[in-house]
């Protein structure tokens, strides 16, 4: 799509984001020791930690991705909230209190407390390394797609911009600034929000609804045509001219035609959807196509794209109040919100990828669903459908559970808060900030479903081009909260990933005795080096959903680190072979099936159906084979373990 | 001061400990099979899922029900630690490691 930057929102963005940074540099002047960097000396108030724990939760990929999901395709993204807040369970219940007990600054050292291994301390650190870099791919993506439409510039810059602003906050500051920084955007993500939900109840809901950002509602047409005696399509509008070839081309094939129209703008024919209704009488839809020339030209329905033939799309075809049809609704509250588009019918849009040639054309077709649908999964994780779509949804579900608590970037906050007592209190306030906010998301999400807002071409900016609808003011403050989500979000991974590197893998595994300042030197020389990376992999995905890349994270740390957590608190037989081999199977598994899943295949720019593992979440078989191989090894290691023990102790 | 000591793993312990840990694993076993149930309601039977309940439907009920529910649940938990922590006489600085 192209988008027309605004000023006002480029102004309110930038003077936002540089109030951020500037918190982060004043604030930085207080940390100077190493302890101070990684966790903040332990002296931050519960509330506030509480805060700043669903500021660091909330990331791009529940604002973005959420939203964007629920806009395309229903309750399904709907899933990835329940699933991330039940998570939180996991976190609260089981494994709060043992960790911060255990603790010091990283996963590591809470395994390290229990078994004085190098092969656990190397694993552990591996692990909190590929968690926060699977964590690290979704914000930047989220954070290109962000930037594109406010400040109209390719998505590649809004990821660099994002790389360097956090690798310049996180090699200045440290994990201070970033607890007040992730606290003041986590409280302002949970109000603006709360802001945009009101006034979406209040608009009511239109059937044609009026995208704001100085365009208009596109009127999808519809024409009639038929089958002539001489083999010739017949459509009576003659605007549109129906080439010779029309049922011989690939096109034809999945159930779409090409017309020639009378248009200046326009490079390439249009693409219609073809619907049979009888052997000699069709209806053709309008559809949204990009078409990719062989050398890299792209064409958005066929124009330039600066020609503006692209529109965003996202309505009620019929709504429905109290059993009679109508055109537009008064205001809405939380329940009548949802009970009209549950009666109502929307248009949601599906996909087709046609080689045409050389060309490479995706396009985009209207379909039209009933609201029950919509309000209920199936759509994108076809449950009722065939076993495979079951297992991948269980599989999900499983991993977003028990992922919360092994994500290396939530479980550093328990080390921030001086007591148990307090990490709980601090968990309370997250899990209500994030739970509200969660429930948000639905509503934000079917909002640009029927407020025609949604960019199909990436949902993820769903959220924000809603709030474009109530103008600039809006857009931008959101915008600039999102950024500043995602800005929170990598730093806070990136020390997490700098002190698996710095603090784990330097200072105790190699056995380097840094001082002091040589310790903090490393961790922003990691930090630089941790970004760079991030910047090149959220180029490398852009356009996929967030969230669901989000998913994947967390299935990675589920498998990886959540059975050495919870066996080590509570399996005495845990050995730490055992541990090493789980985290070591966990995520070779977990990686090693993303990579082969039919999403990655899509990527490759090979056909899904082509991929040798059908699933696209790995959690069921990862997390259960990293639980199995903690058991066997351990197992099989009880006497070595006891004699190692004991040789650590005498050491001591 | 607080009766703690160092265990054989390294870390602090305090008195109202086993309790928490029993209270914290009863607790997520009931979640857990709330949840799943929600999961294995989709799995099975989704069009359960479609039925009317007051305006919207079970899918939407049962999912903001579970986040509600976490929260319930949380806030249940922290009180019976509070209050087996003030049982044993241990302030909200107990078990600072």
């Amino acid at each position: 799509m192209n988008y027309e930057p605004s000023y006002l929102a480029i102004g309110i963005f930038l003077t936002f984001v540089a109030f951020v940074i500037w918190l982060s540099f004043y604030l930085a002047r207080r940390t100077r020791s190493a302890a101070g960097y990684y966790a903040a000396g332990g002296r931050i108030h519960w509330s506030v930690n509480g805060i700043a724990f669903a500021g660091d939760y909330l990331s791009a990929a529940s604002f973005l991705g959420i939203c964007g999901m629920i806009a395309t395709v229903g309750y399904d993204g709907f899933l990835y909230s329940i699933g991330y807040l039940a998570g939180w369970i996991v976190a609260l219940f089981v494994v709060a209190e043992p960790m911060k007990r255990m603790g010091k600054y990283t996963f590591t050292d809470a395994l390290d407390s229990k078994f004085q291994s190098k092969g656990i301390q190397l694993m552990a650190a591996l692990s909190t390394l590929i968690v926060s870099m699977f964590y690290l791919i979704p914000q930047m993506v989220g954070a290109g797609a962000l930037v594109k439409p406010l400040l109209g510039i390719p998505r590649d810059w809004g990821v660099i911009i994002v790389g360097s602003t956090v690798i310049i906050i996180v090699a200045t500051a440290g994990m201070v600034s970033t607890t007040y920084v992730q606290f003041l955007k986590g409280g302002l993500l949970i109000v603006f929000s709360t802001v945009l939900v009101i006034a979406l109840f209040t608009r009511g809901i239109d059937n044609t609804p009026d995208p704001g950002g100085g365009k208009k509602f596109h009127e999808l047409k519809t024409l009639e045509a038929e089958l002539g005696d001489d083999g010739t399509l017949v459509i009576p509008d003659t605007t549109y001219v129906v080439p010779p070839d029309w049922d011989k081309t690939p096109y034809w094939e999945k159930g779409f035609i090409k017309l020639f129209e009378d248009c200046t703008d326009c490079a390439l024919p249009l693409v219609w959807r073809v619907e049979k209704n009888s052997p000699t009488k069709f209806t053709l839809t309008e559809t949204l196509f990009v078409t990719v020339m062989e050398e890299g030209t792209v064409f958005y329905n066929g124009a330039a794209k600066e020609k503006h033939k692209f529109f965003q799309v996202g309505h009620l075809s019929e709504i429905r109040q109290d059993g009679k049809v109508v055109t537009e609704t008064e205001p809405l509250g939380p329940v009548s919100f949802l009970k009209t588009i549950r009666d109502s019918t929307a248009v949601l849009w599906g996909k087709e990828i046609i080689k045409d040639g050389t060309d490479k054309v995706s396009v985009y077709y209207q379909k039209p669903t009933s609201g029950e649908q919509v309000m209920r999964p199936g759509l994108k994780f076809k449950v009722g459908g065939a076993p495979i779509e079951t297992v991948n949804f269980i599989s999900l579900m499983l991993a977003l559970f028990f992922g919360t608590a092994a994500l290396p970037h939530i479980l550093i906050r328990y080390y921030t808060v001086k007591s148990p007592a307090s990490a709980r209190k601090s968990t309370i306030v997250a899990i209500a900030a994030i739970g509200f906010f969660y429930i948000l998301t639905m509503y934000l999400g079917l909002g640009a479903m029927v407020n025609g807002v949604v960019d199909i071409t990436d949902n993820n900016m769903s959220a924000p081009l809603l709030a474009r609808s109530f103008g600039s003011f809006l857009f931008s403050v959101i915008t600039a909260i999102a950024f500043a989500t995602v800005l929170g979000t990598v730093s806070g991974l990136i020390i997490a990933s700098t002190g698996a590197i710095a603090h784990d893998i330097l200072d105790k595994l190699m056995g380097l005795r840094l001082s002091e300042r040589a310790q903090v030197i490393s961790g922003k020389v990691s930090a630089v080096l941790v970004g760079c990376i991030a910047i090149i992999l959220g180029i490398v995905f852009k356009g996929m959903n967030v969230s669901f890349l989000v998913g994947w994270a967390f299935a990675v740390a589920a498998s990886a680190n959540l059975p050495s957590i919870i066996m080590l608190l509570f399996w005495k037989k845990t050995t730490k072979r055992g541990i090493a081999a789980s985290i070591g199977v966990g995520i070779v598994s977990a990686v090693g099936l993303i990579l082969f899943s039919p999403s990655m295949y899509v990527r490759y720019g090979k056909l899904a159906s082509d991929a040798p593992f059908a699933l696209d979440n790995p959690g069921i078989i990862s997390i259960p084979l990293s639980f199995i191989t903690l058991v066997v090894v351990s197992l099989l290691t009880q006497k070595n373990a006891a004699s190692v023990k004991q040789n650590n102790r005498a050491e001591a | 001061m607080l009766e703690e000591h160092k265990n054989v793993g390294g870390h602090l312990d305090v008195k109202s400990s086993a309790y928490k840990t029993k209270l914290g694993v009863r607790m997520f076993l009931v979640y857990l099979v709330i949840y799943f149930g929600f999961v294995v309601i989709n799995s099975v039977k989704p069009s359960l899922m479609g039925i009317h309940i007051g305006g919207v439907n079970l899918a939407i009920v049962y999912g903001m029900g579970l986040i509600v529910l976490a929260l319930m649940m949380a806030m249940i938990y922290t009180h019976l630690c509070s209050k087996e922590e003030a049982k044993h006489g241990e302030s909200d600085k107990g078990g600072s490691a």
